[in-house]
């Protein structure tokens, strides 16, 4: 059979010499990601007329688009109405267009999260005289966290994956890098095996961090 | 001192509080007791605008407000002369018990951490948990939950305390160790509002007694005119369902 493990061993390190942009590429956007689904979430939770319906239209537009044509549209097709954002780099708009992308899918995990918590606690928080503000950054939201956990996680764990699209925009991260090292070598097989089982790997690394911070989150909540 | 007048509610095209005028006075207990349904529990989350009335004024200690315009700076400010205390109990799920207690001194008052986890301690020592202190409150039980809740209704020194069914979802054995902390408050000259079920404790501890009946007070006085010597028919209707449930569960 024409497979060579050899050569897998040897093409590993090179091509893992490329996990920090897409840890990077992966880990910024979600950052900017939770920040923005949450503000998206509270906005689309509140009730002040006309701005729900902004936001609901933020994530519906963001969703409904695939990630490649709006990476696209904001690396290509801006620079073209403000020449201004010829400089932008690839990465940096990667990771705009990750973080719009994701940001959309939080907003919902978000609301669902928030929804999920007891309303008694607000009104308990009400009744001794703290501020909304106060009861939902010191007791909603970190209940809430909890029950958006695994949801977020699934998120990240498609953005990981999802970043190898940003080859699209030339930069060179673990799946191109496989792509070059393939073309080079001929060995098409054996090298996208090994990107594909690096994307395994952190994602699986990931997993196992995330079930830590369950464990942590949800100590309040065990008999 | 708590004064409503003409304080109206309704629920869509459901009226839910006709016209409520009450007084109470500093350091009173009043018992609200009523059928399911009768607004008592409303009445109650309105003084906290938990529930928001259509019409009326509402008045607590020098604190007044029209329930037709106000601003989010004038209900927080009426909040802050009041506590209350939950028939779901209501604890912060994500803290201890001693952290419940001193949350509102910490984040409203300001207070240093030092003196408010001495407030705290107390507080629990007072409703007999300083041994729960660290624990949270999936891991207490019901009665244990809601006497934490009556410490941090405590904490916040509130002009009065309102108790909204404290007991309705208790388990039986547990009802009596809040009734117990509810009893010892009482004597302390602690103004009380207490919307119950349960008419001996209503008699016992409360100063005065209203009774309400589809949105109305139909009566109210003394405990010994209201649950005594009701001359009221409706009064004497409920009164009467209600001893004949305590007879049912005696047996």
């Amino acid at each position: 059979m024409n497979f060579d493990l050899q050569y897998m061993l040897e093409i590993s390190l090179q091509i893992a010499k490329y996990i920090p942009i897409t840890l990077v590429l992966a880990i910024v956007s979600m950052v900017l990601a939770i920040i923005i689904g949450l503000v998206v979430a509270l906005i689309r939770n509140s009730n002040i007329f006309g701005i729900t319906h902004v936001a609901a239209l933020y994530i519906s537009l963001f969703r409904g688009m695939p990630t490649l044509v709006q990476l696209f549209i904001i690396y290509y097709g801006l620079p073209q109405l403000f020449p201004s954002l010829t400089t932008m780099d690839a990465i940096m708009a990667a990771i705009i267009g990750f973080s719009l992308k994701e940001s959309s899918y939080l907003a919902e995990i978000f609301r669902a999260g928030l929804n999920s918590v007891d309303k008694g606690q607000m009104e308990a928080g009400l009744a001794t005289g703290m501020k909304r503000v106060q009861i939902y950054s010191r007791i909603i939201l970190p209940q809430a966290a909890l029950n958006a956990l695994p949801a977020t996680g699934n998120t990240f764990i498609s953005l990981i994956k999802e970043t190898s699209l940003a080859f699209t925009l030339g930069i060179t991260e673990l799946f191109a890098e496989g792509k070059m090292i393939a073309s080079a070598n001929m060995r098409f097989f054996e090298t996208y095996l090994v990107v594909g089982l690096i994307y395994w790997l952190l994602v699986i690394l990931y997993s196992w961090i995330q079930k830590y911070l369950e464990i942590w989150l949800s100590k309040p909540l065990r008999r | 001192m708590i004064n409503v007048r003409n304080l109206t509610k309704h629920f869509d095209k459901k009226q839910v509080l006709n016209d409520i005028n009450l007084d109470i006075k500093t350091g009173e207990v009043v018992a609200i007791i009523g059928p399911s349904g009768s607004g008592k529990s409303t009445l109650l989350r309105c003084l906290n605008l938990l529930e928001k009335p259509n019409s009326g004024t509402i008045e607590i200690n020098d604190v007044k407000l029209d329930t037709q315009k106000y601003k989010a700076r004038d209900a927080y400010q009426l909040r802050q002369q009041t506590a209350m205390v939950f028939q779901h109990y209501n604890l912060f799920k994500n803290k201890t018990a001693l952290k419940n207690v001193i949350e509102a001194l910490l984040v409203s008052k300001k207070m240093k951490k030092e003196e408010a986890i001495q407030i705290g301690e107390d507080l629990l020592k007072r409703v007999g948990l300083e041994k729960q202190a660290k624990q949270y409150p999936a891991t207490l039980s019901g009665g244990q939950q809601q006497r934490v809740s009556i410490a941090r209704a405590l904490a916040v020194k509130p002009h009065a305390i309102l108790f909204d069914e404290p007991t309705s979802a208790l388990d039986p054995e547990l009802v009596n160790e809040v009734l117990q902390v509810i009893r010892e408050l009482a004597k302390e000259d602690t103004t009380m509002v207490i919307v119950t079920h349960e008419m001996q404790f209503a008699k016992e501890v409360a100063d005065h007694v209203i009774f309400m009946a589809d949105g109305h007070i139909i009566e109210q006085g003394t405990p010994e005119q209201v649950i005594d010597h009701s001359l009221n028919p409706r009064t004497q209707r409920f009164l009467r369902q209600m001893g004949d449930e305590s007879d049912v569960a005696a047996r």
